[in-house]
């Protein structure tokens, strides 16, 4: 099992999407949110996801491929 | 050691132990040292400050590692120059200049490693790393072999061979990360948490981000022991701007300065501006930006401290505002040209946002204002294009002095 935490943000058109919930029910994903800010014009989750690994990572794929960004919870590490 | 606490969450406040930790447990927001104010103002004074050596430690008991370990290359106490020259083309009687590009590897981030370094050393680790475009490469990798230590560089495949080679030239490994700019910073978070390594602006980001504090310590020292009345910092992840008024915070906590009244003003570019749009549209969440700069040192699109970068922006009455693209050079220039310091983009994106913050009447012609350059000018040199039109001559005396002529009508 590996666990994963990650920042996710949704862009205005996908604030209504369900994808935490779709990514439990379609991926097995256990997913714990610790930290969340939603707004009418953005929104952001910090949550913690555990399953297989590759089920982690095949999720995250599918999570990107909505539009919703996904980072990690330290946001952009690489520096100038 | 003495005057720190422990690690605080930023958001919920839940304390830590001084372990290499930079997440919060509960809530996963960021880490941040907290001290025993009392027991710093105790210990330190102007005069005690002033005895210290000429480089950033001799603010040593405002950082959080023990005594007489640091592992320094004689960084910091840089020159603070009254820019008249460049304040008169500006409009302003007392401009100064915070010239950071003399650092040991010619930028800032001298300040933050020096400090991660001293403490990855006290954490007992082997392994010194980080992932970065340019300048943090370089500090890092100088601050790797005077501490002995391996250490790993980390950087997106189609970075340029100048930048590649500045940092290499200290030994390090250097490893090129294919895939995209995401892919690589995922890759390098993963990476942490796989290795016991300090990798300086990860597990170790707490300490690292206190080294920046030393750049506000040394302005107001400078100015002779007061705040000025408005800081230009460059904007990346936002941390510089949120650590330089923390400096300015705990000398004024100390009583080693009156309390502050400086407007703290964030200069990004407009190819990469997330933390200015949010305050320009007066949110307090920052919307992630794909960036198309020329600042390559600031193009940071998902800035980790933005939020308390806005919060400072709105509680000292600064403003968030962005140089234009093609206004960076001009920048650069203008400042080359009137002081005779030559700096990188970022710097470009200071001067210009200045010019722009007095035209809009934000900085008055007598208040003292000190903008931030944080890296030399060399490092960028791809970006100044091909500006030079040479007077091209024969070796005569006489064609030179009518071509001469020429070009001064």
């Amino acid at each position: 099992m590996a666990t994963k935490r990650v920042k996710f943000t949704f862009p205005q058109e996908l604030i209504k999407e369900p994808v935490i919930h779709k990514l439990g029910v379609d991926f097995g994903i256990v997913t714990n949110i610790r930290r969340a800010d939603i707004r009418d014009d953005m929104g952001w989750v910090v949550l913690e996801l555990e399953g297989e690994s590759e089920v982690v990572e095949d999720g995250l794929e599918w999570v990107i491929s909505t539009g919703v960004r996904v980072d990690p919870i330290a946001g952009d590490i690489i520096e100038g | 050691m003495p005057h720190v606490k422990s690690l605080q969450c930023r958001e919920c406040k839940t304390e830590y132990p001084i372990e290499p930790l930079n997440a919060c447990e509960f809530c996963f927001g960021p880490l941040e040292v907290a001290y025993d104010y009392n027991s710093v103002a105790k210990s330190v004074s102007r005069k005690s400050i002033e005895s210290g050596p000429n480089t950033m430690w001799r603010y040593h008991d405002f950082l959080p590692v023990e005594k007489d370990s640091a592992v320094d290359i004689s960084t910091g106490f840089t020159p603070l120059i009254h820019a008249k020259n460049l304040g008169r083309e500006l409009g302003l009687d007392h401009l100064y200049i915070k010239n950071d590009s003399v650092n040991p590897t010619f930028s800032f981030k001298d300040r933050p490693v020096s400090v991660t370094a001293t403490k990855a050393l006290e954490f007992e680790f082997d392994v010194l790393a980080c992932v970065s475009t340019g300048n943090l490469m370089g500090s890092v990798a100088a601050h790797g072999a005077k501490a002995g230590m391996e250490t790993m560089v980390f950087y997106p495949a189609d970075l340029e061979q100048g930048k590649i080679q500045g940092a290499a030239v200290y030994g390090p490994t250097m490893v090129a990360v294919e895939g995209t700019y995401d892919q690589a910073n995922r890759f390098c978070s993963e990476l942490a948490d796989a290795h016991r390594w300090a990798f300086v602006n990860i597990n170790m980001r707490p300490y690292y981000a206190e080294g920046s504090k030393t750049l506000g310590y040394e302005v107001a020292e400078q100015l002779g022991w007061k705040a000025p009345d408005h800081c230009v910092v460059p904007g990346a992840s936002g941390e510089l701007h949120t650590k330089i008024w923390k400096g300015i915070e705990e000398f004024e906590g100390a009583g080693l300065i009156e309390k502050a009244k400086t407007k703290m003003h964030l200069a990004q570019a407009e190819g990469c501006a997330p933390i200015v749009e949010a305050f320009e549209t007066g949110n307090n969440q920052v919307k992630p930006v794909i960036p198309v700069t020329i600042a390559k040192s600031l193009a940071i699109g998902n800035p980790a401290a933005g939020p308390y970068s806005l919060e400072i922006l709105r509680e000292t009455g600064g403003t968030g505002i962005f140089a234009y693209e093609d206004s960076i050079i001009d920048g650069i220039r203008i400042l080359a040209e009137t002081e005779g310091i030559f700096t990188e983009t970022a710097g470009g994106v200071v001067i210009s946002s200045l010019k722009r913050l007095v035209k809009q009447g934000k900085i008055k012609k007598d208040e003292v204002t000190v903008a931030f350059v944080t890296g030399n000018g060399l490092k960028t040199l791809e970006a100044m294009g091909n500006f030079v039109e040479p007077i091209e001559t024969k070796p005569e005396i006489n064609t030179f002095h009518t071509k001469l002529a020429e070009r001064r009508d």
